[in-house]
């Protein structure tokens, strides 16, 4: 496979600030790729950047191969969808979908014919004379990714598209942006700050803090092995506990607790960040398994929420409260608040990264 | 709940259908009156239409009218393209913190009266004036040149007199305009003359259409600025209508041609409107 996009060490500063803090990064065509990222860590400004809207400070910017610095927004063979979509409202979507054919001096009836058939993509055939207020938010926000695509970029942009949406309607869209992905074979460079949107859609995912990446990796790679604490704490629920090194195999907490534990980092000498995924904590589990840490917890809350019901618990007398997975089987649905469980976690599902900044 | 709404009606209401009957409705009914009798041979008055035949028969009149329309036409359009881009220069290119600044700096000469202002620019462009006065000293010209006086100068006049009207409409209608319009238009490959031939005219057609509607109709009923600035012989039809009131003490004359003022613009709006396509209500809301 060719990249469609190589970026390297990128950077972009707004007077004393980093914005975008060198980042390189290769996409590889018709991938679907993710930059996730919480808010203010300069997704926007990187996405505009490889759009053209802004100039970049130092770095390369290769569009199929191509030297993209200089060329402007409306000459680069890439498409943005805006994060407040940016539907023209004295159009109606037939007009909004065929502004950038128009500009390409495509003869009319040719333009009539890819409007309608990519409004059919979208499943909105038919909705050609529609204005624009008259539009849903799912519908809004499909005109807007039709009237990129239809231009056929070589890769389509995407800030944030589904942040607008309610939450049933995000889940419906998430499916729908990936299944278009799939057909229409565009690479999607995708931003969003909501783990599961970028998990859920994308072949690869790039996690981005203050300007930079964490890591690259695919979203089961992300989620089973994070490489640094930012990742660990970001991609997916976790408990995350101020920890102490004792030796090489193992760390206590605050609550005086020890852990029999794995060092992602090398390097860390004393003060440490202890992550343990809610899931990877077994509840009445088996004695005497090597490599098990064994604790007793004591149920504080439970958080009912159908398939992904927690309880809260301390570990042992503890103060510290910790999220456990209730298994789906009503094996624990007897477990009451006040109660005592015994519980245990691998060793291997307790991972130490230093302290990050 | 219900009777509340209706004692506020009532006390916002009230003030405001007396103000439109009592000083615009009645006055224009008896104008309307006046305007339909006419002195017949025998110094009667009688019921006719001939005050308005007249407009269409005497070719001075409608002659005046004309002109008048048209060059009202050309100051709107002028008072457009002037203003147009100062308001997206405030609104969209300047930075936001000197937005305020800069608006205030241009409304800043409406807030003396039109006949003042006038007055300046004759102090300006008079045989006498100050740019003479400039061009004589570095020895430009020998002459001084009469700049005052001509159409030139009086659309120069006008257009400056109704640039605050146009301004206004337009400044609040870019204002309210997303700069990602822009962005998402250059992103799908418009070059800067199709954004805004295609995205920022017709944002602002609203506020477009409101402000030449309100340049029209003041630039076409102005009686100053085309008699200060123009002179004898500006030919505004305002003027008209002064001489029929004041020299000819024609009356029922003057009323049937400010009748006539009155419809011949409104039909110009109309058919203006029709052209680009705009609705009166969508423009004033
Ligand atoms: N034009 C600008 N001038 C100064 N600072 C900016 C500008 N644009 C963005 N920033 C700053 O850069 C940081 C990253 O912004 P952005 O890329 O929009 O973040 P994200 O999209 O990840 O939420 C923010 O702290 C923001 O305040
Ligand atoms: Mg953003």
């Amino acid at each position: 496979m060719n990249n469609v996009l190589e970026i390297k060490n990128l950077k972009k500063a707004f007077g004393d600030f980093k914005a975008v803090d060198g980042v390189s990064f290769n996409v590889e065509d018709g991938k679907f790729f993710s930059i996730l990222g919480p808010s203010g860590c300069g997704k926007t400004t990187l996405l505009r950047m490889i759009a053209g809207f802004l100039k970049p400070t130092s770095g390369n910017l290769l569009i199929n191969g191509k030297d993209m610095l200089g060329v402007s927004p409306n000459e680069r063979p890439v498409n943005l969808v805006f994060q407040n979509l940016a539907l023209f409202p004295m159009m109606d979507v037939g007009e909004n979908v065929a502004f950038g054919l128009k500009r390409k001096n495509i003869p009319k009836n040719e333009i009539k014919e890819r409007v309608s058939s990519m409004l059919q993509r979208v499943q909105l055939s038919g909705y050609e004379r529609k204005k624009i207020s008259q539009l849903s938010g799912g519908q809004k926000q499909r005109v807007a990714i039709a009237r990129s695509l239809v231009l056929e970029p070589a890769i389509l942009l995407l800030d944030e598209p589904l942040g607008a949406l309610d939450l049933k309607l995000r889940e419906q869209m998430k499916i729908e942006l990936k299944k278009l992905q799939n057909e229409i074979g565009t690479t999607f460079i995708y931003i969003t700050h909501d783990q599961s949107e970028a998990l859920v859609m994308s072949d690869r995912v790039a996690v981005m803090n203050a300007g930079q990446f964490e890591q690259i990796d695919t979203p089961v790679n992300l989620y089973a092995n994070p490489k640094t604490s930012f990742v660990a704490g970001f991609v997916g629920e976790t408990n995350k506990f101020e920890a102490k090194k004792e030796d090489n195999t193992s760390v206590s907490t605050k609550d005086n607790i020890s852990f029999k534990s794995i060092f992602i980092d090398k390097d860390i000498t004393d003060n440490c960040h202890l992550f343990v995924r809610p899931e990877a904590i077994a509840l009445m589990p088996k004695d005497d398994i090597e490599g098990m840490n064994y604790f007793n917890l004591k149920v504080k809350t439970i958080l009912f929420d159908g398939s992904n019901t927690k309880i809260l618990a301390t570990i042992n007398d503890g103060s510290r409260e910790i999220s456990v997975s209730l298994p789906q089987n009503r094996e624990f649905a007897h477990i009451k608040e006040g109660e005592i469980v015994k519980a245990a976690v691998h060793k291997n599902d307790c991972k130490c990264y230093k302290i990050q900044l | 709940m219900n009777r509340h709404i209706k004692l506020g009606f009532f006390i916002f209401f009230v003030p405001v259908i007396l103000w439109l009957f009592l000083l615009i409705v009645l006055p224009q009914i008896d104008l309307l009156l006046m305007s339909l009798k006419f002195e017949n041979d025998a110094g009667k008055m009688v019921w006719s239409f001939a005050n308005y035949s007249s407009f269409f028969t005497q070719k001075v009149y409608w002659l005046t009218f004309a002109r008048t329309a048209i060059y009202a036409i050309i100051v709107t359009f002028l008072t457009f393209v002037v203003t147009f881009p100062m308001a997206f220069y405030i609104t969209k290119v300047v930075n936001p913190k000197y937005k305020g600044f800069l608006t205030i700096l241009i409304l800043m000469p409406f807030w003396v009266s039109e006949l003042v202002r006038v007055y300046g620019w004759m102090i300006l462009l008079r045989e006498s004036g100050v740019i003479n006065y400039f061009l004589l000293k570095l020895g430009i010209t020998h002459q001084p040149i009469e700049m005052l006086y001509n159409d030139a100068s009086m659309i120069m006049g006008l257009v400056y007199t109704s640039m605050l009207f146009m301004l206004v409409p337009i400044l609040s209608s870019l204002d309210g305009m997303d700069d990602s319009y822009i962005e998402a238009a250059h992103d799908l490959g418009a070059s800067k003359f199709i954004i805004f031939m295609k995205i920022v005219i017709p944002y602002a057609a609203p506020g477009i259409v409101s402000g030449s509607i309100v340049v029209f109709m003041l630039t076409l009923g102005d009686y100053l600025t085309p008699n200060l600035m123009g002179g004898k012989n500006s030919l505004w039809f305002t003027e008209q209508i002064y001489n029929q009131f004041i020299e000819s003490f024609n009356w029922n004359q003057g009323a049937a041609f400010g009748f006539l003022l009155l419809l011949i613009s409104s039909l110009i709006i109309w058919i203006g409107l029709k052209i680009s396509k705009q609705n009166l209500a969508k423009a004033l809301s």
